[in-house]
Parts: structure tokens; C-alpha cells; sequence
């Protein structure tokens, strides 16, 4: 890909990053080793994806994510800057961007999230490529500012995608490769990003970063399926029988059709989320593992230890099947998982067991292994992956001998 | 210039209704001096409207659209409400997303217009009803005044909430009588263009829809100084014939009975403001 770069035209954005291939961006670029946190990752990718336009309000844990977007308007790698009145303001204008031809970015975090809400169905049924960020922190009274993902909950039934990263490096790569899925003509629908705040947000990990003057292609909104908001693209005048004022069979079924298009957008989103994210879910452990974790983003990491101590420590084979893509779910990738598995557990950074309901609701009539929403914390409870080795041992009727 | 995109493909020409043909034959683009003395020899950009028989909105819609200066680069913006039931009409590009946010989405889009078209006016005027500029979109609203958002706010006071069957708003008079205030609305219309004055806004209007001349005036001022200078507003009553039990015919008789009193022509004007209409009214456009 890099050869064929060469013979073509060297392009430029307005920044005048040399524009590059997504794949050779994600995939081929030489990438360099940073020492940094989730929001600079956010930054650090932002600054490679040709961004145009950017909202933010401030909200823990996000802000400083928000704040490095800022930054980034400042010395020009972004179009469009400014700190919105409220998550529901900031939302709309966004959408207003995205509307005008722009690429977008903002970010969020657990009460701003359902502030906005209203916001992500008009997204999605308006077909806008937005990229949420959501640096997830629980929604609760009283206030609450810990790690938790309650309100990735929420957000499953908008007609957004959502992916969950499970490391600062994994957001890094996700957010890039979110533009290039999230605006594909027949994908076009938005994306919300997600990663557990402070434990990805906060901390710093190693982080490898391709050069900072290559950039991804910028957005050309002239491909949208929708038309752009610009006065430079026909038709004049959109409709002529308005659905709102219908009430008739084909004002119904012209709205379920709509709705249904907005999630079929999402499924067609998986060949190409599966090619940038390399699949949909990601294996870990002995491929032979009796006791499968189900998992995404932080809970997955804790996991990933557990099963490390399962194997090394008890004698017990062990894997984890962990879940990159929430919407669209990979319902298959489940299926041909759990074969194999006597014990089915999923641990969860939130009280509900979003992710419960989904496995579940994916090995409905296709598997009878028993399935533990276990163990499952919140409000900001710490997830040690010896407590997870400990529930383990105690459900499937095995003496604890290692951990205490 | 954009008009191009009313341009029809020669060889579908013969498929497509005379009302298309027509937006691209003989509606007026390209001449900021379109008005409203255009409206019976040329092709309007609202096609019909949706409202009720007789119901002023529906005048207002037709002399704002004739009015515009530059239709083929203006963007409408839009709320919930009577009014969004007319925008599929309406020939330019309009945006309905949520019920109070049209400030907020209008930000984003003159922001971003801007920045994709530097060497361009694109004109975004916000179009709402006073339910959703004043009571669930008064924060959007008065916040894109404060952010001196380069946007004109228009403000269709019904001052109640008709299309949801005639519930008291923010902007009816103390003391009316409707579905949420048995007994009569028990505070104050919100003096919504004191607000704009204090919030940020350069131009300022209150009227009625009652004369198509002045309102074209407005219109106009409030559309260059936005372009020029920062947020504008224009206050116009559009009374609900339905909800104050008037016949279809009086829409224009209860304006002009409000002329005298609540709704008395009112205009403010920053000097930058003033500046501008100077400039334009010297240049013939206004």
C-alpha cells in the first residue's frame, strides 16, 4: 500500500499532514512508543484523522480529553472549536456540524450522556457519521464520580454503533478507524466510542503512535447518503408530503422502514469494522478453556488476569472471549465461541449486566451452558482479578487454594 | 452561486411537475432585491402551506421567503411545532431535528460553513415558534446570542402552544385562559426581545405580520447585520386563530389590533448595527 501511495499524487489536509491510506495509517505506518493516558490518546488520534469540527462541555472524566481538542483547534489541526452551553447543546450543534459536511468528534462522560440523550436517535435517524467518545463514569444519586459504565446501557438501543476499547492504545486505534467505518456511504450512521473512565482516561500505558504529519483522507460529505446541509447539493427542497403530517399506512411504514434502515446501517458496518479492528471480538487464554469469560474493555483486562491465575495457579483451563463491538453485536462470533465452554461468566463494571443481556439474548436456543453474570461491581468498586478467581472457584464447586 | 442545484436535467425535464420547473424558471434567485411586491408574478419558495385556513403564520412564512436576500446560500433552521409542519414546503435547505435545540444546531452548521466556505456567505436563519425559542429552547437560544453566533432567530409568538392542542406558554399575557392554565396564566409573557437586547443581539424587532412591507424590512436588516456583525432576533406575532376562537378571516384584524398595544412596532440596533443598514440602505437593498 505504501508503494502504491508513492506512484499517486501526494495529497495534503488543510493542516498539511500528508494524506495516507486508513490502512496504512492503522496498519503499515511505523509507529513510535509514547508513555501517555486515554485522553491523550484521544488527542494523539484526533490529530491524525483530519478532524473538522469539535464541541465540548466540560464533564469528569472527559474534560481533559475535551480540553487536548482544544489544543488541537489552536495550533489548526481542527476547523471548528468551542465549549457548548450544555451535553444536550453540544450534541445538537455537533450534529449541526456534521449536517454542514463536517467530520466530528466530542466527547462525554455518565450524567452528560443522558442529558444528551435525546440527541443520539436524532443522529442516527439523520444518518450523521458523529464519533462520541465516551469515557464512561456511571449515572447515580447521590453523585458519583467512579469508574462504573451504567450508561453504556443506554446507549445500545439509539441506532448508534458503539465499540468498547479496552486500552488507551485500543481507543487510539478505534477512534481512527471509527471515521472510516462510521463514514462509509452505505455505514453512515454514528459511532459512540467507549472506554471505562479513569481506568483508561487517567492512567498512563504504552501507546504506539504512527508519525504525526500523516493523517487519514478528509471527509467527503458529498458521498453521505443524506444530502448536506450547504445549499451546494440538490434536491432544492427535500420532501413534499411530510411523514409528520400522515397518518396513514404509508406515513407508518415509511418511519418502521426508516428505523429498520438505521440498524441495517449498522450491520452492514461489519466487514468493515472486522477489517480495521482486525474482528469484532478478540480470543485469550487455552482456545480448550472450560470456564470462558465474556467481556469488554476494562472488565475483559480484569479477566484476561484471572484467567491467568485460573491457568498458572488452580490448574484450570481458562480463556476469554472479548467483545470489541457492542452495536453491532457479534452474535456469530459469540455462538462459535462458547463451544467448548462448561461455564459461561461475565464480569461487568456496572450493577445492570448490560452485557449479561446480551450474551444471553445472542445464546437464546443455542446453547444450554450455564451462563454467571458474575461478579459484577459499581459506583466506582475496584474489580481484583483474584476476587474474579475466587467467585469462579465458589460457583463451579472447587476448594480455593491460591487466593485468599 | 448555488442555484444551480434548482437546475433539472434537460432530457427529465418532461417528468418533472411544473411546480419544479417553475423553482428554477421563475423564482427569483440571484437578486438581493427580491421582496415581497415579487410575491404575485414570481414562483415562491414555500409551495403551499400545511397550516390552518387563515392562519397569519402562514403570511409570515410567505413574506420571510420572499424576502430573503440571498435564498439560493441561506440555510432555515427549524423547531417542533406549527411551523415544522410547513418546512417540507419550502424550497431551500431547512433542518428539523429536536423540539428547543435550533440554536444550538444552527451554531454548528453557520460554524462549519464557514469554515468550508470561506470565501462564501451562507446566510442560517433560525425559524421557531415561541414554545420552542423561549420556553424548552431558551437556553439554546439565549446561549448562541451570547456565543455571538453570526444566525438571525425568528420567533413565531402564537403565544400558545397550538399544534399540542392550546396549552399557555412562556409568552402568553398573564391572565389568559388555556389547557395548563385553569383559572388563566398566573405570571408575565416573557419580554423575549429585552432578552435578546441583553443577551448579545445587534438587531432587535417586535411586530406583527400585519404589514408584508415592514416585515420584509426586518427581515433584511436582521439577515445583514447577522452576516456582518453577530446574532439577530425578530419577535413576530402569528396569532392562533384556532386557540383564540377567531374565524379564518380575522387572522389580520387581530394583529392590527395588537399594532396599537402589546406588539407596537419595536426596533433596537447596536452601532455596528446601525452601521450596516446604512451601508445597505446607501447600496439600494434595503
Amino acid at each position: 500500500m505504501s508503494q502504491k501511495v508513492q506512484t499517486e499524487k501526494v495529497r495534503y489536509n488543510r493542516m498539511g499532514q500528508r494524506i495516507v491510506s486508513p490502512d496504512y495509517l492503522l496498519f503499515e505506518a511505523p509507529r513510535t512508543k509514547h508513555f501517555i493516558t486515554g485522553s491523550e490518546a484521544v488527542k494523539e488520534a484526533a490529530k491524525r484523522a483530519s478532524v473538522d469540527a469539535s464541541i465540548s462541555y466540560p464533564i469528569t472524566p472527559q474534560s481533559e480529553a475535551a480540553h487536548m481538542l482544544g489544543e488541537l483547534w489552536r495550533e489548526g489541526y481542527i476547523g471548528v472549536y468551542f465549549r457548548g452551553e450544555s451535553e444536550f447543546g453540544v450534541m445538537s450543534a455537533i450534529a449541526g456540524c456534521a449536517m454542514a459536511g463536517a467530520r466530528t468528534l466530542t466527547t462525554t462522560s455518565g450524567p452528560g450522556t443522558l442529558r444528551a440523550m435525546e440527541n443520539f436517535p436524532m443522529w442516527a435517524g439523520s444518518r450523521l457519521p458523529i464519533q462520541l467518545v465516551l469515557m464512561a463514569r456511571g449515572i447515580n444519586s447521590p453523585l458519583s464520580i467512579q469508574p462504573d459504565n451504567l450508561e453504556i446501557s443506554f446507549l445500545l438501543d439509539t441506532g448508534c454503533m458503539v465499540w468498547h476499547a479496552e486500552t488507551a492504545q485500543e481507543l487510539f486505534d478505534m477512534i481512527i478507524a471509527g471515521f472510516v467505518v462510521a463514514e462509509q456511504p452505505d455505514v453512515h450512521v454514528p459511532l459512540i466510542t467507549a472506554i471505562d473512565g479513569f481506568f483508561i482516561s487517567h492512567t498512563r500505558e504504552a501507546v504506539y503512535l504512527p508519525p504525526e504529519d500523516i493523517a487519514l483522507p478528509p471527509y467527503d460529505p458529498y458521498k453521505a447518503p443524506m444530502p448536506v446541509i450547504d445549499m451546494e447539493v440538490p434536491p432544492g427542497r427535500f420532501m413534499r408530503d411530510p411523514f409528520v403530517m400522515k397518518s396513514n399506512y404509508i406515513s407508518y411504514a415509511t418511519h418502521a422502514s426508516w428505523q429498520f434502515e438505521v440498524r441495517a446501517a449498522i450491520e452492514r458496518s461489519r466487514p468493515y469494522a472486522k477489517h480495521y479492528l482486525r474482528g469484532l471480538v478478540e480470543h485469550f487464554g487455552d482456545p480448550e478453556g472450560e470456564i470462558l469469560f465474556i467481556a469488554s474493555g476494562t472488565a475483559a483486562a480484569q479477566a484476561k488476569e484471572a484467567t491467568q491465575i485460573l491457568i498458572h495457579e488452580e490448574g484450570i483451563k481458562a480463556r476469554v472471549l472479548r467483545i470489541k463491538t457492542l452495536r453491532p453485536f457479534p452474535t456469530e462470533e459469540v455462538r462459535e465461541a462458547v463451544k467448548g465452554a462448561k461455564y459461561i461468566f461475565i464480569p461487568e463494571f456496572n450493577v445492570v449486566g448490560w452485557l449479561e443481556r446480551e450474551v444471553k439474548r445472542a445464546l437464546y436456543g443455542y446453547s444450554d451452558i450455564p451462563i454467571f453474570g458474575t461478579p459484577r461491581v459499581g459506583g466506582g468498586m475496584t474489580m481484583p482479578p483474584e476476587f474474579i478467581v475466587q467467585e469462579v472457584l465458589r460457583i463451579i464447586g472447587k476448594e480455593v487454594k491460591h487466593v485468599s | 452561486m448555488s442555484v444551480k442545484i434548482y437546475k433539472i436535467n434537460e432530457d427529465l425535464k418532461e417528468f418533472m411537475p411544473q411546480e419544479v420547473i417553475d423553482l428554477e424558471e421563475k423564482a427569483t434567485w440571484g437578486n438581493p432585491k427580491r421582496g415581497v411586491m415579487d410575491l404575485p408574478y414570481t414562483k415562491e419558495l414555500i409551495e403551499e402551506h400545511s397550516l390552518c385556513a387563515g392562519c397569519p403564520e402562514s403570511a409570515a412564512f410567505r413574506y420571510i421567503l420572499a424576502s430573503l436576500p440571498d435564498p439560493e446560500n441561506t440555510i432555515i433552521v427549524n423547531s417542533t411545532g406549527c411551523t415544522s409542519l410547513v418546512f417540507p414546503h419550502i424550497a431551500v435547505h431547512t433542518v428539523h431535528s429536536l423540539f428547543g435545540n435550533q440554536n444550538a444546531v444552527a451554531s454548528g452548521i453557520k460554524r462549519v460553513l464557514e469554515w468550508r466556505f470561506p470565501d462564501q456567505v451562507k446566510d442560517v436563519v433560525v425559524l421557531a415558534g415561541d414554545g420552542a425559542t423561549i420556553d424548552i429552547g431558551l437556553d439554546c437560544t439565549l446561549q448562541s446570542f451570547f456565543r455571538q453566533e453570526k444566525i438571525t432567530t425568528i420567533c413565531f409568538d402564537n403565544e400558545v402552544y397550538a399544534n399540542t392542542g392550546g396549552q399557555d406558554s412562556g409568552s402568553t399575557p398573564r391572565g389568559m385562559e388555556f389547557k395548563m392554565a385553569p383559572g388563566g396564566k398566573q405570571w408575565d409573557k416573557v419580554p423575549m426581545w429585552q432578552l435578546a437586547i441583553d443577551s448579545g443581539c445587534h438587531y432587535v424587532a417586535r411586530l406583527t405580520v400585519s404589514s408584508p412591507k415592514k416585515v420584509e424590512q426586518v427581515i433584511k436588516k436582521a439577515i445583514y447585520v447577522a452576516r456582518e456583525v453577530g446574532p439577530t432576533y425578530v419577535h413576530l406575532y402569528t396569532p392562533c386563530v384556532l386557540e383564540l376562537g377567531l374565524n379564518s378571516d380575522q387572522g389580520l384584524w387581530e394583529m392590527r389590533e395588537r399594532d396599537k398595544e402589546r406588539f407596537k412596532f419595536f426596533e433596537y440596533m447596536t452601532p455596528e448595527a446601525e452601521e450596516v443598514i446604512k451601508r445597505k440602505k446607501e447600496e439600494g437593498l434595503l
